[in-house]
């Protein structure tokens, strides 16, 4: 039971579409594992039932030792997994109101009762982390997408996660910001964070996932160390795939 | 015969610290009857926009009833009617600040429905998964976004209701309309006066506009 993520015959519908099919799924402390799939092949879903933000339909969904019902069911837990697993978004989703330092304030203030001083030292630590030490009085609209999106990785490391989930984290940036943002993951996954991400970026799946899970219509057809999935896939579904992908 | 009209300044500058006395009424029932609107106005809208059917459905209906029937027929249905029901009578200020805040507070449910609807999901999204409750997810991170975009319409709702208590004269309030007519009364000087009550509502309106302008420019500079 040292999982923190333990995912058995879980199923997710959106309306008559069966979106995910009889996922079973562990990731341990310390791992990295990076979700790839064509488009709605359900990896968004998939990541994203993880902490709640999608109900599923029946199976088990353990984060952490905190048993998620489907749902929508074990309120408690959800609860529970949300303070534990950060998540950081295509989109960014940063708080337009508040400046980039509030951004990052603002959880653990309002869930841990972090002191406001406490709370201020910790995202200028954050900052200096992800390389932006110099902007924390910005607002976030008036920084470059690559910025943004290592705040929301600040923003999300500041609640201490256990598990770090990543949604196609570069996918909205321009090409040059990219490598930024994968340099900041990449070193979260060298310092020994757990990490779920979704992306196409194969080169950063090959040199920093410790597993590559291919997911196809809802199915996970294949799972392996990045060498095994990529040099030597097993399944054709995943040979085509990747023989799109990396064509370009 | 020729027609000669002339319009009497004196007459005009006489009637204005008569009509002056109008204005605390005007300004406590619109600006009173506002605030009130506003708070229902909160209330309802998020209740419009609720799960539960059951929460839903009653806001969407008083939403649609006010929305639905003149003020003016609200306003005398509560000086005149309520009071059949009640057994003791409302007294005119009460009915009209009442009115505004009902009538009001269903147009402004719709600006804040539209509001917080606006809002992309993935603002809730990013406050949950950081583990922030709901409550604590809408109050600090949808609702200071979904307020901003409010003032405009917000604003435009207040010019409405300050001039609907003009209406408020049927039922005797002494509010602008009402202290014009009982001048006029006297004095017969129609044009002047009227000429004055609209400059009064005016510098009333443009001076909530002018206020609610340097308001909007002071937000959007940090979004
Ligand atoms: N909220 C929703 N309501 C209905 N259907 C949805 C919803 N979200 C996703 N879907 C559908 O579920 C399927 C899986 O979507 P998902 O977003 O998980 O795919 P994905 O693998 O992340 O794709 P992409 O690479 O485009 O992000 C798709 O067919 C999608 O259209
Ligand atoms: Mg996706």
């Amino acid at each position: 039971m040292t999982h923190i993520v333990e995912i058995k015959g879980m199923n997710k519908y959106f309306g008559k579409l069966h979106v995910l099919k009889n996922i079973d799924l562990t990731v341990e402390p310390g791992e990295v594992v990076v979700i790839i799939g064509a488009s709605g092949s359900g990896k968004s879903t998939l990541i994203r039932c993880v902490n709640g933000l999608e109900e599923f339909e029946s199976g088990k969904l353990v984060v952490d030792g905190h048993a998620l019902a489907p749902r929508g069911g074990n309120q408690k837990a959800l609860a529970e997994i949300r303070k534990e697993v950060g998540m950081v978004f295509q989109q960014f989703n940063l708080f337009p109101h508040l400046t980039v330092r509030e951004n990052i304030m603002l959880a653990p203030m309002k869930v841990k009762d972090t002191p406001k001083t406490v709370a201020n030292a910790t995202a200028e630590r954050l900052l200096n982390r992800v390389g932006i030490g110099n902007q924390a009085d910005k607002y976030p609209s008036q920084l470059s997408g690559g910025q943004q999106q290592r705040v929301a990785i600040a923003r999300a490391l500041a609640m201490e996660p256990r598990l770090m989930l990543f949604d196609e984290p570069t996918s909205a940036l321009d090409p040059e910001m990219i490598g930024e943002v994968l340099d900041v993951m990449r070193e979260l996954a060298r310092d020994g964070m757990t990490m779920m991400v979704v992306t196409h970026e194969m080169g950063f799946a090959r040199e920093v996932a410790d597993r590559v899970i291919y997911v196809h219509e809802g199915q996970i057809v294949e799972q392996g160390k990045p060498d095994q999935v990529f040099d030597n896939p097993q399944n054709e579904r995943t040979q085509a795939f990747l023989s799109r992908v990396l064509a370009h | 015969m020729e027609f000669q009209f002339q319009f009497d300044w004196q007459a005009a500058i006489d009637s204005i610290p008569f009509l002056l006395k109008g204005i605390p009424y005007t300004l406590l029932i619109s600006f009173g009857g506002l605030l009130i609107g506003f708070l229902l106005g909160i209330l309802f809208g998020l209740l419009s926009i609720n799960k539960k059917w059951f929460l839903r459905w009653p806001a969407t209906a008083y939403i649609e009833i006010f929305r639905g029937t003149p003020i003016l027929v609200q306003v005398l249905f509560i000086f005149y009617g309520l009071p059949d029901l009640i057994g003791r009578p409302i007294d005119p200020l009460t009915a009209g600040i009442a009115a505004i805040a009902l009538n009001s507070g269903a147009y402004i449910s719709e600006v804040v429905r539209g509001g917080v609807q606006s809002i992309d999901k993935g603002q809730t999204e990013a406050g949950l998964s950081l583990g922030l409750s709901r409550s604590q997810t809408f109050w600090s991170v949808v609702w200071p976004q979904a307020f901003r975009r409010m003032i405009p319409p917000l604003g435009n709702q207040a010019i409405v209701s300050i001039k609907d208590t003009s209406l408020f004269s049927v039922i005797g309030v002494g509010e602008l309309v009402r202290q014009g007519q009982v001048y006029i009364a006297n004095t017969f000087t129609a044009f002047e006066v009227y000429f004055v009550v609209a400059i009064l509502y005016l510098a009333i309106t443009l001076s909530l506009s002018l206020l609610l302008r340097a308001l909007e420019r002071r937000g959007v500079a940090s979004v």
